[in-house]
C-alpha cells in the first residue's frame, strides 16, 4: 500500500487510556526497547516531563531527541499538524506512536489519522489500571468515557497487575472490549512487538462501534405511524434487520421488526421505549434515504435530522 | 490637556446613582464627570462638542465571549441565511435557499483571477434550508477546476468540491470515517462532519490551518465591527497568544487609530496547566489599555447541536450517546488550584449540564482548601444549567455569560432534536441567573453568531427563535437588565467594572453612539436601534468613515 507518490506508508500505534493508566510508563518503556526501530513517540504535553532522563539526547523546543534515533514530541492542540512534522523528518520514523489525552476516544483519532496521507493505523492499545478500572469506569462524570476508551481497543494492556486482583477488572475489559487482545502488565513492561504490530481491524476504526462491514442507524419515532404500513416498507429496503417500537394513530405501541425476508408488527405494553434501529450493509448503506422512507409522510422533521448526530471530536467548539 | 464636554440628547450612565444625565465631559481619554454642562464646565477650561447632541450616549458595549476570527472569516464568501454586514460596512442579504448560496459562490469563482484559486465561503446554514444535503458535484457546477469549500455556521461541517477532496488525496474508494459520508459510488460526497475531517481538506480551499488564528488585516477588520456595533471592550476568548501572535496584537491594539479594547483569553486545551498558568502569569505583564492579557480560558465540553456536549440524565432527547469531555477532572481541579493560587481568572465553557455541574463540584473542592476571595470564575455558554446549579454559582462567587443569540438561531433545534421542549426553554436562563444573583453577561460568541450586543440584548428580553416562536417565556428579561448584562454586567465578568461599563467619573471614556434612546423603542424592535459608532478612550469612530 503506499501513498500519494513512492513514499511508503508510515504505520502509527495510537495509545490511550484514562489519566494514570501508565500510558507515559509505556512510552518509555518503548523508547527503551525500540531495538533499533525509528520511533517517532507523540505525546500530549510535557507537563511532568514524560521521557527518562537517561534517555534524553537533547531537547529543542516540542521535540526530544532520544539515544539510538527515536524521537519525542509534544502536539499540544495540534496533533494534525505534529503528525506532518514529525512524518516530514529525515530520516523519516520507522513507527509512529501517538498517545492520545486521557479523555480522547482513540478510534476517532485512529480514523483521523487514516485520512492523513502517508499515514495508516496499524492499532490502538488501551491502557486501564487495574487498581483503579472499576471505579474509573463507574465514575459518574469519566465512567463512559472509560468504556467507549476500551471499546476502541485492539489491544488492551491491564497495567499494575501487582497493586491489586486482576480479576474484576478483566471481567469488564471482557464485557467492555469484545473484540480486543489482552495481556497483563507491570509497570506497562509488555513486548514492543505486542504493541506496534498490525492489528487486522485497525483500518475498522471508523466503524468500531458498528459490526464490522455493517453500518446501524437509531432513529428516534415520534409521530403516528402505521406499524402494518412501516414493516412492509422495511422488508423492502434490504436491510440485514430492522427493529423497534412505534405508535399508531390510536397511541398504543407496537413492536416492529424486519428482515430481508419478512416483516412483523405486533401490540406490545405501553410506556416503553420508541424508536428503530436498522442494520445493513456498509456497501449499499444510505442513511439519508433511510431516514427520508421512515418519516411519517413527512411531517416528522426529527428523523430527517438523525444521521447528522454524529459529534465533533479532536477540537472543541469555540 | 484639553476637556471635551459633549452633549447629547441623553446619556444612560448605567450608575444607578445618576442614571441619565445630558453631558459628558472627557479628558485624557477618560471621563471628568457625567452631569449637566452647568456642573462640568466648572471643572475649567474646555470645548463644548455638540455632535452627539442629537444622539443617545451610552458606555461603550462589553462582548465577553467573541473571537477575533470574525475578522479574517469576512474574506470568505458570506453564505449565511440571515442578513450581515461586514467590517467595511456592507450588508450581505441573506442567501435564502441553496441556490442562491451557489450564485453568490458563482458570482465570487468568476472574480477570481484565475482558474485554480481556492474558493472558500462560511456561515451556510442548512438548517434553515430544510436541511437538505449539499453535494460536491453542486459544487463542481460553480467551478469544477478550483478548490471550494465551505464552512457551517455551526463551525462543524465542510461541504467542499471534488477538486478540493482530490488535492486532499481523498477522492478514492474505501474511506472509512465517521465523518465522511460516502455517496453510492463509493466515493465521499463532499459534505465534511468535524474539524479532524475537513480540516485535511480545509488548507486545500483557504481555510487556515489553526481557525482561531487571526492576522493583523483581520484584527483591523474585528476592530471595525465592533464601531459599527457600539462595542468597545471585546474579548478573544481562546487565543494562542503564542510568541508571534502577541506582539502583532499589541502593535495593532497601540496603533493609535485602533477603536476597541481586546481581552484574548489563553486557551489551555493541549497545555499541562502548570504552563498555562505560568504563561498566563507573565502575560499579565505585558498589558497594555486596549490589550488586557492574564486570562485563561478552558473548555470543558462540547455543544449541544454537535451532541458532544455533556448532558446529564435523561440526555439528548433523540437518544444520541452522550458528548466528549476535552478535559479530566483531575486537570481541572489543578488547573483551577494553581489558577487560584497565582491569582488568573479563568473562564470555562461548559454547554451541557453535566459539565457544568463538573465545573461547580471542582470549583467548590478546590475552594475548600483555598480561601480565595473575588475569583470571579466564569461559565461561558453555560446554555443548560438549571435552577440548582444557578443557586451553587452565586454560592461558589461564579459568574456566568449566557449564549442568548443561540437561543435565536438554534432555539427550535434545541425543542425539537436535542433537548426537548422542556429544557430547551430553560437553555439560556437570564432570568434564573439574575433572580439568584449571579453576575451575568450575554454574548454572541462572534463568529458562530454576528457580533451585536443590542441584538444580544434583543434575544434576551424576547427569547424568539428564528422561526418566530416564543420559547422560554419565563426567562425573558427586561431592557434595562440586558442593558446592564452588555455594559456592567459583562464588564464584571472580566474584572474590568472599575474601569469600563458605566459612564461615571473616573471611568474609560468609552460609549456607544446610538441614534435612539433603547429603552424607549418597543422592546421587538431593541436589534433596530442603529448605531452611529463609539467613542473608545476618548477618540471618536463614526461607523460612516471606517
Amino acid at each position: 500500500m503506499t501513498a500519494t507518490g513512492d513514499h511508503p506508508v508510515t504505520p502509527v500505534t495510537v495509545v490511550g487510556g484514562y489519566l494514570g493508566a501508565g500510558k507515559t510508563t509505556l512510552v518509555n518503556h518503548l523508547l527503551r526497547n525500540a531495538a533499533g526501530l525509528r520511533l517517532a513517540v507523540l505525546v500530549n504535553d510535557f507537563g511532568a516531563l514524560p521521557i527518562d532522563a537517561d534517555l534524553i539526547e537533547s531537547q529543542d523546543g516540542d521535540t526530544i531527541a532520544i539515544a539510538g534515533g527515536c524521537v519525542c514530541c509534544s502536539y499540544g492542540s495540534d496533533m494534525t499538524d505534529a503528525l506532518r512534522q514529525v512524518l516530514a523528518r529525515d530520516p523519516a520514523p520507522d513507527h509512529i506512536v501517538l498517545e492520545a489525552s486521557g479523555v480522547a476516544l482513540p478510534g476517532v483519532i485512529a480514523a483521523s489519522v487514516d485520512l492523513m496521507p502517508g499515514l495508516s493505523t496499524d492499532g490502538v492499545v488501551i491502557l486501564a489500571d487495574t487498581e483503579n478500572l472499576i471505579s474509573a469506569a463507574a465514575h459518574p462524570y469519566m465512567g463512559d468515557t472509560i468504556t467507549r476508551q476500551l471499546a476502541d481497543a485492539d489491544l488492551v494492556i491491564l497495567n499494575k497487575i501487582d497493586l491489586a486482583d486482576p480479576a474484576p477488572s478483566v471481567a469488564l475489559i471482557a464485557r467492555s472490549a469484545g473484540r480486543a487482545a489482552v495481556v497483563q502488565a507491570k509497570e506497562a513492561a509488555v513486548p514492543p512487538d505486542l504493541i506496534l504490530r498490525r492489528y487486522p481491524d485497525a483500518h475498522r476504526s471508523a466503524a468500531r462501534h458498528d459490526t464490522a462491514g455493517y453500518a446501524t442507524l437509531s432513529l428516534p419515532m415520534v409521530g403516528a405511524i402505521d406499524p402494518q404500513d412501516l414493516a412492509q416498507r422495511l422488508a423492502k429496503l434490504g436491510l440485514l434487520r430492522a427493529k423497534g417500537f412505534v405508535l399508531d394513530a390510536q397511541g398504543a405501541r407496537w413492536e416492529v421488526q424486519a428482515t430481508a425476508a419478512r416483516a412483523t408488527a405486533s401490540p406490545v405494553s405501553p410506556g416503553g421505549p420508541l424508536g428503530l434501529v436498522l442494520i445493513g450493509l456498509r456497501e449499499t448503506w444510505d442513511p439519508d434515504a433511510l431516514s427520508a422512507m421512515l418519516s411519517p409522510s413527512g411531517a416528522d422533521a426529527r428523523s430527517k435530522d438523525t444521521p447528522d448526530t454524529h459529534r465533533e471530536t479532536a477540537s472543541p467548539p469555540l | 490637556m484639553e476637556t471635551v464636554i459633549y452633549s447629547a440628547k441623553t446619556v444612560i450612565t448605567m450608575n444607578p446613582a445618576r442614571p441619565e444625565v445630558s453631558h459628558v465631559a472627557v479628558r485624557d481619554g477618560r471621563i471628568l464627570g457625567a452631569g449637566s454642562l452647568r456642573e462640568l464646565a466648572i471643572w475649567g477650561d474646555h470645548r463644548v462638542d455638540d455632535r452627539f447632541a442629537d444622539k443617545v450616549l451610552m458606555p461603550g458595549f462589553v462582548e465577553g465571549h467573541a473571537h477575533t476570527m470574525e475578522g479574517t472569516l469576512w474574506r470568505n464568501v458570506y453564505c449565511g441565511f440571515f442578513d450581515r454586514t461586514d467590517p467595511a460596512g456592507r450588508t450581505w442579504e441573506g442567501a435564502k435557499s441553496l441556490d442562491a448560496v451557489f450564485a453568490r459562490l458563482a458570482e465570487a469563482s468568476a472574480d477570481l483571477p484565475d482558474d485554480e484559486t481556492p474558493l472558500s465561503g462560511w456561515q451556510l446554514d442548512p438548517i434553515y434550508l430544510d436541511n437538505v444535503k449539499v453535494s460536491r458535484g453542486q459544487l463542481d457546477a460553480v467551478s469544477a477546476i478550483r478548490p471550494i469549500g465551505v464552512l457551517h455556521a455551526s463551525g462543524h461541517i465542510m461541504n467542499v468540491n471534488t477538486r478540493a477532496l482530490e488535492l486532499a488525496g481523498l477522492l478514492k474508494p474505501g474511506i472509512n470515517h465517521p465523518g465522511i459520508p460516502l455517496g453510492r459510488d463509493g466515493l465521499p460526497t463532499g459534505e465534511l462532519r468535524g474539524p479532524e475531517a475537513y480540516m485535511p481538506v480545509g488548507v486545500h480551499v483557504g481555510f487556515d490551518r489553526d481557525v482561531l488564528a487571526c492576522d493583523a488585516a483581520g484584527l483591523w477588520d474585528f476592530g471595525k465591527l465592533c464601531v459599527r456595533t457600539g462595542t468597545t471592550t471585546i474579548t478573544d476568548l481562546a487565543a494562542r497568544l503564542g510568541e508571534d501572535s502577541v506582539p502583532m496584537m499589541l502593535e495593532v491594539t497601540g496603533h493609535k487609530n485602533y477603536p476597541a479594547r481586546v481581552v484574548p483569553l489563553r486557551f489551555a486545551l493541549g497545555s499541562p496547566p502548570e504552563e498555562v498558568i505560568a504563561h498566563a502569569v507573565s502575560l499579565q505583564k505585558q498589558s497594555t489599555d486596549r490589550l488586557r492579557l492574564g486570562r485563561v480560558k478552558v473548555v470543558a465540553d462540547g455543544s449541544i447541536q454537535g451532541f458532544s456536549a455533556r448532558l446529564r440524565w435523561p440526555g439528548y432527547f433523540n437518544g444520541a450517546e452522550n458528548g466528549l469531555w476535552y478535559i479530566a477532572p483531575e486537570q481541572l481541579r489543578e488547573l483551577f488550584d494553581r489558577a487560584l493560587a497565582a491569582g488568573v481568572q479563568v473562564h470555562t465553557h461548559t454547554n451541557g449540564d453535566q459539565a457544568t455541574e463538573l465545573v461547580l463540584d471542582t470549583l467548590d473542592e478546590v475552594l475548600r482548601d483555598r480561601a480565595a476571595t473575588d475569583h470571579r470564575f466564569t461559565l461561558q455558554h453555560c446554555q443548560l444549567a438549571d435552577t440548582a446549579q444557578f443557586r451553587r454559582m452565586a454560592r461558589l462567587g461564579m459568574c456566568v455569560n449566557l449564549f442568548a443569540n443561540h437561543h435565536f438561531y438554534w432555539g427550535d433545534e434545541h425543542y425539537r432534536l436535542t433537548v426537548g421542549p422542556e429544557r430547551a426553554e430553560r437553555m439560556n436562563a437570564c432570568a434564573t441567573a439574575l433572580t439568584h444573583g449571579v453576575p451575568m453577561a450575554i454574548h454572541s460568541d462572534a463568529p458562530v453568531t454576528p457580533l451585536g450586543p443590542l441584538f444580544t440584548a434583543w434575544c434576551a428580553v424576547n427569547r424568539i427563535t428564528a422561526s418566530g416562536r416564543l420559547q422560554g417565556r419565563h426567562e425573558r428579561i427586561s431592557v434595562a437588565d440586558a442593558l446592564w448584562a452588555i455594559t456592567l454586567g459583562a464588564a464584571f465578568t472580566l474584572k474590568l467594572d472599575g474601569e469600563i461599563g458605566s459612564i461615571e467619573a473616573g471611568k474609560k471614556a468609552d460609549f456607544a453612539v446610538l441614534d435612539e434612546d433603547p429603552r424607549a423603542v418597543e422592546p421587538i424592535d431593541l436589534r433596530h436601534v442603529s448605531v452611529w459608532g463609539t467613542v473608545q478612550g476618548g477618540r471618536v469612530f463614526a461607523a460612516a468613515d471606517l
